[in-house]
Order: structure tokens, then C-alpha cells, then sequence
């Protein structure tokens, strides 16, 4: 069987049901999904262990901060591939920033491990289930998760640019 | 073959008293004289003005003219640490292990703008100048700096260490700054 978007979504919703495989749409020829917390990690197990997809490599995952959707700040997107049918698939799942816990990939796809802690790192997203849940690119003592929007990106330690051609 | 031998440069003696046989000066200016011109560097290049220091160290330049011939890439032999490019926050830690394992007297010199203040990094990942965490001597401003500037940064320090007192690295002053910075 050739995989198209048409015939793996139909597949995926077949399996798993219209509320919690959502909002598919194509931004750039490879199918994006929404779904949940409570599905994603069977959802991507049935991806890896079906005869027909074989959905078995993690091209990457990482977290997005969309500070003004109520509700729905935070985002894990993973992006999957068919090595066999040389076929993609991104799905995202949407939390509140209020309750920033994912469950962990790393028992499916080992390679997620460094991943996770970069996305823990870099958002503060808890994923249980992670043996090692550590900081991994910034410094240990860092006591916040700066790519959430909330935090600058500018040094605060710096004293020397107070003044206004420096935006301060 | 006879005129082969005319190159070589000497540096002229210190002031002092000569006479016939002997010649008296003070041991502080013959040991600053010797290591002046003796002065080893140790090359901390994380980025793109290390390519700037191996054009410095290559023939063209030539750093090994101002005595520094040998780059020492063990901290315990060296006497500068010349720290070249963007020192992240996770490599601070790093850099003030190196200063520590160098022996008195050291000199620092902050090759380029990110090493001086952070430069155009001004982000929560980048140490905003080498200076937060090691006592700098010399900082050479550029981005990247040309090889002159930096061989004018050697011999800013070649400066410091010919006229530095002996007793300078005993002196209170010196144990405070070093306290400042939390090195022992």
C-alpha cells in the first residue's frame, strides 16, 4: 500500500476516532495532526507497529510557546518518518502552560531521551516517565526556561546598556 | 656566511652599572627582561577569532618573534591565557578552571569583542565578557581583530610583565582581587 495523507488519516482516525485526531491540514506537503496528552504516546506506538505504515523513525521533537492561546500556550510537535515508505507526519498536542506535563516518548523511540530534555529545558515541559530529566544545554543554576515568551533574551546581568539606543 | 650573523637582533641590557668585567642591575629588571621575551601563550580559541590567532601564530605574522614560540596547551607550563571567542555560560566554569591550574605570575588577554564584553551575543547563554569570571589584563577589541591587533595585545602584556614588580603577586592588592573573583 502506497501512503497517502488521505489513506494514513483515515487509518489513524479509524483507530483512534474523530475527537481525538484533529485539525488535519498539509502546510507544506507533509500531514499535520493535533491530538492529546492521552493519546499521543498510543498513537505513535500504533504508528511504529503497524504492518502497513511502519512509522519507525523520530525526526525530531521539540516544544512551542503561543503565549496567547488561552489555554493551548505550550505545544510538543513531533515529526515522525516512514523510512519504508519514505512518507512524514508531524502531530502536535496543545496544554496549558498552568500544567506543563507531557508523557515521555522515551520507552518507544530512545532517541527522544535528549530531545525531551531539550524541550524540558528550554520550556519547562515535565515529561514522566523520563529517567533523566535535566537540564542539558544551559547552565545548571539557570532558574528559568528561556525560550518561554515571557522571559527576555537579553543578558540581564549586563549594567553598561541602560540607556535608550539599547531599548532599556 | 661571515655576514649571516648580523641579524640577529639582541635586546639592549637594562639600565644598571658597568664597569670593567662586571655589570650590576637589579634582579627585578633582568627577570622581567627574561620573561618579556619569554612569555607562552595558551591558546582558549572557541570560535572565529582562534582562525584569527592561527594567522597570528603562522609564518606571516609570526608570533614566535616576541618570544611567544611555544602555544602551551597545558595551563600548568603557560603564561598568558588568551581566550579567543564567544564563551558561553557553560564554558565559563571551564575557563576559570584553566586560569586556576596556571602558575604565578599569569596574564589574561580577551581576544575580541565577545571575550571582551559578549559582544553582539547579548543573550542569556553568553558570559557577557570573560571578565565576570578570570581577572583580564589586556583586552583586544575587534570582531574579529587583525593579527596585528592581536601581536599588539602580546606586546601590551610583554609590557606588564617587564615592569612588573617582583613582589606584585604578594602584594594585598592582588590577593583581594583574586578574592574578588572567588580563586584562591
Amino acid at each position: 500500500m502506497e501512503l497517502t495523507n488521505e489513506n494514513v488519516l483515515g487509518k489513524i482516525i479509524s483507530k483512534f476516532g474523530e475527537d481525538n485526531i484533529r485539525d488535519p491540514y498539509s502546510p507544506d506537503g507533509i500531514m499535520t495532526i493535533t491530538t492529546n496528552r492521552e493519546s499521543i504516546i498510543d498513537l505513535i506506538k500504533y504508528l511504529y507497529e503497524d504492518e502497513e505504515l511502519q512509522i519507525r523513525f523520530l525526526t525530531t521533537l521539540c516544544g512551542v510557546h503561543y503565549p496567547d492561546q488561552k489555554d493551548r500556550e505550550l505545544c510538543v510537535m513531533y515529526q515522525l518518518h516512514s523510512l519504508r515508505h519514505n512518507y512524514r507526519l508531524r502531530i502536535k498536542v496543545f496544554f496549558p502552560s498552568a500544567e506543563p506535563i507531557m508523557p515521555t516518548l522515551t520507552n518507544i523511540y530512545a532517541s527522544s531521551n535528549w530531545m525531551e530534555r531539550e524541550t524540558f529545558d528550554f520550556y519547562g515541559i515535565i515529561f514522566t516517565g523520563h529517567p533523566n530529566l535535566t537540564r542539558i544545554l544551559n547552565i545548571d543554576e539557570m532558574e528559568y526556561h528561556p525560550m518561554l515568551k515571557q522571559y527576555p533574551l537579553e543578558d540581564l546581568t549586563r549594567e553598561d546598556k541602560i540607556d535608550t539606543f539599547f531599548g532599556r | 656566511m661571515s655576514d649571516s650573523n648580523n641579524d640577529i637582533k639582541l635586546v639592549d641590557a637594562p639600565d644598571g652599572v658597568s664597569g670593567a668585567g662586571f655589570f650590576a642591575t637589579s634582579f627585578e629588571k633582568v627577570i622581567g627582561l627574561a620573561r618579556k621575551h619569554s612569555l607562552w601563550p595558551l591558546p582558549f580559541a572557541t570560535s572565529c577569532c582562534g582562525i584569527e590567532f592561527m594567522a597570528t601564530m603562522g609564518s606571516n605574522y609570526d608570533i614566535s618573534r616576541f618570544g611567544s614560540e611555544r602555544p602551551s596547551f597545558s595551563p600548568r607550563q603557560a603564561d598568558i591565557l588568551m581566550v579567543m571567542g564567544t564563551i558561553a555560560k557553560k564554558m565559563g566554569p571551564v575557563v576559570k578552571q584553566v586560569y586556576e591550574q596556571m602558575s604565578e605570575p599569569r596574564w589574561v588577554i580577551a581576544v575580541g569583542a565577545c571575550a571582551s564584553s559578549g559582544g553582539i551575543f547579548d543573550t542569556y547563554s553568553v558570559l557577557q565578557g570573560i571578565d565576570r569570571v578570570v581577572p583580564v589584563d589586556v583586552y583586544v577589541p575587534g570582531c574579529p581583530p587583525r593579527p596585528e591587533q592581536i601581536l599588539d595585545g602580546l606586546m601590551r602584556v610583554q609590557d606588564l610583565a617587564a615592569n612588573e614588580s617582583l613582589r606584585r603577586r604578594n602584594s594585598p592588592e592582588y590577593q583581594a582581587l583574586l578574592a574578588s573573583y572567588n580563586i584562591k
